[in-house]
This record gives C-alpha cells, sequence and structure tokens, in this order.
C-alpha cells in the first residue's frame, strides 16, 4: 500500500433511494480486504459526497443508486469533482444500471460500474489493481 | 434423529443443505418429528392451515400487480392495460421523490422524477391518476410509508369528487413506518412522531372509511434487505404488535381497528421455508391478538396477507430464468394460502417491466391458478412431518427473537439501537459471503454461466421530458389554485400538528382540497415533528 497509510474510501449512497443492502456488503468487504472504509449514509447529494471526500483525503468515491437516477446523479459527481479540481479521485459505483448507460458514464470518467452479481472479490481485486497500483 | 443430517452439513455437491436462512434442516423427516403436533382447521383458530375454509375454491387471490411510472396519465394508461387483461385491483408504485414527500421541483428530486414510480405532487395528479376508474369498483393498494396519510387523503377526496362516498371505498395502505427505520430507510420524520400518523389514520378510517386496510405491515422490505426468513417473521409481526400497543394507547378498543391490519411478504426461493413462514405468520399473530390482547372478534386474530415474489432472487444474467424463479415463489405463495400476490417481472432486475414482460408475469399467476391444480385444496402440505416441523422451528424462531426484542425495550428503542439493522447487515453479509465460497448457488450468478453473454432485453426508458413536464405541472398548479384557501388549509395543518391532541386527517384532507402539494403538506409536519437521521450500520 502506498505509503503506509491504508486507501481511503469513500461510501455514499447518492439520490433519495433507501436501498443500502449492496453498499453494506461491499463497505464490509472492502474493510475486511485493508482498506479504509468511511459509509457516510444515504440521500447524500453529489457535493457532500465529493466535500467528503476531500475533507478525508479520499483516493477513491463509491456511490451506489438504485432508482434509475444514475444518469443525472453520477454525471452530477463527476461535474462536481471537475469544479474542485479533484478530478484525481476516482469514481466508481454500483447498482441497477443498463449496459448503454455503463458505456456513456464511463466515457464521463467513471473508472468502473459493478452490477447486480458482481462478486465482491472482483470489486476487492478493481481496487487493489487500478488505484492501490497507481501512486497518488 | 442425531442420526440425521444438521445445521452446517453439506450435501455431495458441496452445498449446504440448510435453507437459505441457515435453518438447520434434516434429510428426513418421520412421524417422531411431529409427536407435538396439534392438528387444526383451515378456517379455525390459530388458523395455520389458512383463514378460509374452503381456500381457495371460495375465492381465488387477488392478482394485484404493483406499477406505476413516468407521468399520472401514462400510469393510468397501465392501469387500464392491466384491469382489462383481468387483473382484479390495483397497485400504486410512487416515484422515489414521492415516497420521500417531496415535489418534482424540489432540486433533490432532479432525476429521480417517474423513474421507479409514478409521480404524485397534489391531488391534480391523483385525479389524472385515477380518471376513467370508478373507485367503488376497485381496490387500491397505495404503497407508501412517510407520507401515507396524505396520499390516502388524496385519494379520499378523488372519491368524493367522483361521488364515492367513503364507506364503499375500499384498499390498502402500506402505512407501515416501522419497517422503514429497519429496512427501506424511506422515514422522515422521527419513530414517535411518524407513530402519531400511523395511528391517526388507523382511528380516521375506523370511523369514516371501514373497508379501508391502514396498515400493510411488511416484511418484504425486510427480507429484500437481507433478512432471514425467520427475521422477516418476527421483525414483522413485532411491528404489528407495536401498531397494536400504539392504537390501544391511544385509547382505541383491539377489535375496532386489529380486523383491518393487513400483511405483505416476500416470497423468496427457498420453496418449503417460504410456506412454513406463513404458516408460522398466522398462528403467530391468531395466539398473540387472541391471548395476549384480548382480541374477540375473530378478524382481529385472522393474519390476511399480501405476497411479492422476491425481487432480490432476480438475476440480471439470463434474465429469462427470473420467470421459472417467479413461478416457484408464486407456488409457495399460493400453496401457503396468500390473499394476493404480486408475481415479478424478468426485467425488474433491469429496468421498469415492460408491457409484454408484466403480462408475462400476471399470466404465470393465472397458470397457477388454472391450470395446476394448486387452487383446489386448502393447504395441501398440512399434516406433512417436514413441513408442520419447519412451521414450528420458523415459529419458535420468531418467539426467541420476540423475547430479545422486548429485553432491548420494544420496537422504537431496538431500532434506535440498530437492532434489527445489526441482525440484517449481518444475514445478507453472511449469504454474499456463502455465495461467493459456492457454498450457495445462484444459476447464471455463481455457477451455469453459459448463456450470459447473450443479447440483453429490451427495456423500458423513462424519458427526460417526463421530469421536465412535471416539474412545469406543479409549477403552474401553485400559480393557478386558490392561493388564500391554501395557505389557509397548510397554516391548519401547521396548528394541528403541534397540538398533541389533534389528529392529523381532517386537516390532510382539507390541504388536499385546497391542491395543498406534498412537499408542502410535509413541510408543515416536519415543522413541528423535526427530521429523522440514521446512524449508519456496516
Amino acid at each position: 500500500m502506498s505509503g503506509g497509510q491504508p486507501l481511503r474510501i469513500i461510501l455514499a449512497k447518492v439520490g433519495l433511494d433507501g436501498h443500502d443492502r449492496g453498499i453494506k456488503v461491499v463497505a464490509r468487504a472492502l474493510r475486511d480486504a485493508g482498506f479504509e472504509v468511511i459509509y457516510i449514509g444515504l440521500r447524500q447529494t453529489p457535493e457532500m459526497v465529493v466535500e467528503a471526500a476531500l475533507q478525508e483525503d479520499a483516493r477513491l468515491i463509491g456511490v451506489s443508486l438504485h432508482s434509475g437516477a444514475h444518469m443525472t446523479l453520477l454525471p452530477a459527481v463527476m461535474d462536481e469533482l471537475r469544479r474542485k479540481g479533484a478530478e484525481d479521485i476516482v469514481v466508481f459505483g454500483g447498482g441497477i444500471i443498463p449496459a448503454a448507460d455503463i458505456a456513456e458514464l464511463k466515457s464521463d470518467g467513471v473508472a468502473e460500474l459493478f452490477t447486480p452479481g458482481t462478486p465482491l472479490t472482483d470489486i476487492i481485486a478493481w481496487v487493489r489493481e487500478n488505484v492501490e497500483a497507481v501512486p497518488t | 434423529m442425531k442420526d440425521h443430517q444438521d445445521r452446517g452439513e453439506t450435501r455431495a455437491d458441496g452445498l449446504l443443505a440448510s435453507t437459505m436462512s441457515g435453518e438447520p434442516i434434516k434429510d428426513l423427516y418421520t412421524a417422531a418429528d411431529i409427536q407435538e403436533f396439534d392438528p387444526d382447521m383451515p378456517g379455525e383458530y390459530p388458523y395455520t392451515r389458512g383463514i378460509h375454509r374452503s381456500g381457495y375454491r371460495g375465492r381465488l387471490w387477488t392478482m394485484r400487480q404493483f406499477a406505476g411510472f413516468g407521468s399520472a396519465e401514462q400510469t393510468n394508461a397501465r392501469y387500464k392495460y392491466l384491469l382489462a387483461n383481468g387483473q382484479d385491483g390495483l397497485s400504486v408504485a410512487f416515484d422515489m421523490p414521492t415516497l420521500m414527500g417531496q415535489d418534482s421541483d424540489n432540486p433533490t428530486s432532479r432525476g429521480e422524477i417517474g423513474h421507479c414510480g409514478v409521480a404524485v405532487d397534489s391531488l391534480a395528479d391523483m385525479e389524472t391518476l385515477f380518471e376513467g376508474i370508478p373507485l367503488d369498483q376497485v381496490t387500491t393498494s397505495m404503497t407508501i410509508n412517510s407520507p401515507a396519510a396524505i396520499l390516502l387523503a388524496m385519494y379520499l377526496v378523488v372519491a368524493e369528487k367522483q361521488g364515492v362516498s367513503w364507506d364503499r371505498v375500499g384498499g390498502t395502505l402500506q402505512n407501515d413506518i416501522l419497517k422503514e427505520f429497519i429496512a427501506q430507510k424511506e422515514f422522515i420524520f422521527p419513530p414517535e412522531p411518524s407513530m402519531r400518523l400511523v395511528v391517526d389514520t388507523i382511528e380516521f378510517c375506523a370511523r369514516e372509511v371501514p373497508r379501508w386496510n391502514t396498515v400493510s405491515v411488511s416484511g418484504y422490505h425486510i427480507r429484500e434487505a437481507g433478512a432471514t426468513a425467520v427475521q422477516e417473521l418476527a421483525f414483522t409481526l413485532a411491528d404489528g404488535f407495536a401498531y397494536v400497543d400504539a392504537a390501544i394507547a391511544r385509547g382505541m378498543d383491539v377489535d375496532e381497528f386489529a380486523p383491518r391490519l393487513s400483511f405483505f411478504f416476500d416470497a423468496h426461493i427457498d420453496f418449503f421455508e417460504e410456506i412454513a413462514k406463513f404458516r408460522a405468520a398466522r398462528r403467530i399473530w391468531a395466539r398473540h391478538m387472541r391471548e395476549r390482547y384480548g382480541a374477540r372478534d375473530e378478524r382481529s386474530w385472522k393474519l390476511r396477507f399480501h405476497t411479492q415474489t422476491a425481487g432480490v432472487s432476480l438475476t440480471a444474467q439470463q434474465p429469462e430464468l427470473n420467470i421459472a424463479r417467479t413461478a416457484v415463489e408464486a407456488m409457495a405463495a399460493v400453496l401457503g394460502g396468500t390473499q394476493s400476490l404480486h408475481t415479478n417481472a424478468m426485467d425488474e432486475v433491469l429496468a421498469l417491466p415492460t408491457d409484454r414482460s408484466a403480462r408475462i408475469a400476471l399470466r404465470t399467476q393465472q397458470m397457477i391458478a388454472t391450470e395446476t391444480g394448486a387452487a383446489n385444496t386448502v393447504d395441501p402440505l398440512g399434516g406433512s412431518y417436514f413441513m408442520e416441523s419447519l412451521t414450528r422451528q420458523m415459529e419458535d424462531g420468531a418467539e426467541a427473537y420476540f423475547r430479545q426484542i422486548e429485553e432491548i425495550g420494544g420496537v422504537i428503542p431496538a431500532i434506535e439501537e440498530g437492532f434489527f439493522q445489526q441482525e440484517i447487515a449481518d444475514a445478507s453479509f453472511r449469504y454474499q459471503a456463502e455465495l461467493e465460497q459456492k457454498k450457495r448457488v445462484v444459476v447464471g450468478v455463481n455457477d451455469y454461466t453459459g448463456g450470459n453473454d447473450e443479447d440483453q432485453l429490451e427495456i423500458l426508458r423513462i424519458s427526460n421530458e417526463v421530469e421536465a413536464a412535471q416539474v412545469e405541472r406543479v409549477r403552474r398548479l401553485r400559480a393557478s389554485r386558490d392561493a388564500a384557501a391554501a395557505s389557509k388549509a397548510l397554516e391548519q395543518l401547521r396548528r394541528a400538528a403541534r397540538s398533541a391532541e389533534a389528529n392529523l386527517m381532517p386537516s390532510l384532507i382539507e390541504c388536499a382540497r385546497a391542491y395543498c402539494t406534498e412537499g408542502e403538506m410535509m413541510g408543515a409536519m416536519v415543522d413541528a415533528f423535526g427530521l429523522y437521521t440514521e446512524k449508519a450500520i456496516i
């Protein structure tokens, strides 16, 4: 791990839905895998998520939503990061997101999207390979 | 029977031999397993075998598909389509802003309007939603919780405008705020004022809307959030008892309101466990209502329930398999004696269902009702060594949880302490770990994945025009209504909310009549009640 510090990850539910089963399972799995996970909870706006990531000096933001608002709220997170000059923070997401939307979100800068049925080991491996290995 | 296999044992193929909830089960049940078995008859206390003597021969379950998306006009058209295809009752899905009590033009509603249900901001939308549907000829279930009293008020005003008197209006309000704190998380006010609003609707309907089911005490969301079958059973019934306690504390007699409490359970994929859960639920409710609460009216003893097949069991991989899963789950609900049923569409794991997938889901129920013979014999598994034993096991598990909840001080203290939330988080993590270790299989997800790369289904997309039009609609409404009447009604609501004595339903109905928006009514109540935030537990 870079600099001996565990990699810090902000996890959040953005939007209005309260389906937090998935993000809690992911939070626990990432924590058990040795990352420092801060789950900031439900109904976070894009602004609140980016603010939390800056405050906590997080390298990664993971957001979950199941309400169908991903094409509005994920781009809003990316816009807010650009506005704050914090494009180095890596954003990933999870939820019920159709394939066509995934391509569009990735072209907007979202690094990865995990859909239902993804093994936790894949998510952990992705964080290790794509973020932890890259020096800040 | 020590010679048979027990908890934690694995089968020859390496899979766990327990139920999907982790309940230990044996490989063989015999007469020795039901020595204390006390056979009861369908239609008789404690109703293990069903609340009707004639089962489904007398009357089939109600096929009630949950639907709602986009604008009120679009959803109204879907309702007419479903009714024309043989559906019996309506079930309204609201969008997230409506569920969270906020108007479409609230900034945090962006991106959410019409996506997972229909947008309703005011009486005007409710009138459109039920246009051409006489409210004395259908029953309507409304899935709404924190703002439930507001949507009920709007519905009653629509009936009034159709010339249908309230004593002829039938339907169900979900109105189960406790499970919001426990699992679904669509809370707004703190628990105490939230409970006050629930009791207000119970009290008001007992007097004015006698055919209305005031609370649909819901295990569905608890289960979907990751609970086991026993947890779903125990937490749901504990919530039900908490509503009974609260209404009695208001001064009502138990038989005045208990017959109008109904339940809503999940039908998951572990077939026998689910049937046992439904049977146990009826028995536990009957016993507690009669013995603990002293209810004398038999209707207070009878647990009536709606079932939805498990959304969480559906897979995005090879989604056509979901038709088979849903059929198995629906069969469990029928063998468990459900009063009404929603079958999920195969594409609900991807988006809201298309007309085609919604029709296939409804047809699945119609097949069970007409082709399979399942409706011909009441409680066909009654007396089975395995079924009776598993029913008892479910019941014992639930009673153990009731004792734990009581030790904590009741449902609300247990919510505040995070007890339910932790139990559910632990269960859901344990299940996920078992999947990852391949101790359990979900076809298409962690085994039998051939075919996963086939083309995806066509899915329903909600256009952004719905959002812009709905925002415009609510703004136009605020500008065009009688402003003095609206602000007078809101002021009255604000005053009533601050007084501990008032029942808020009459004030909410006045607000609905004056075309106050949902967000305005919630705002008036937030002023008095405040907002709740939870401590997230992982």
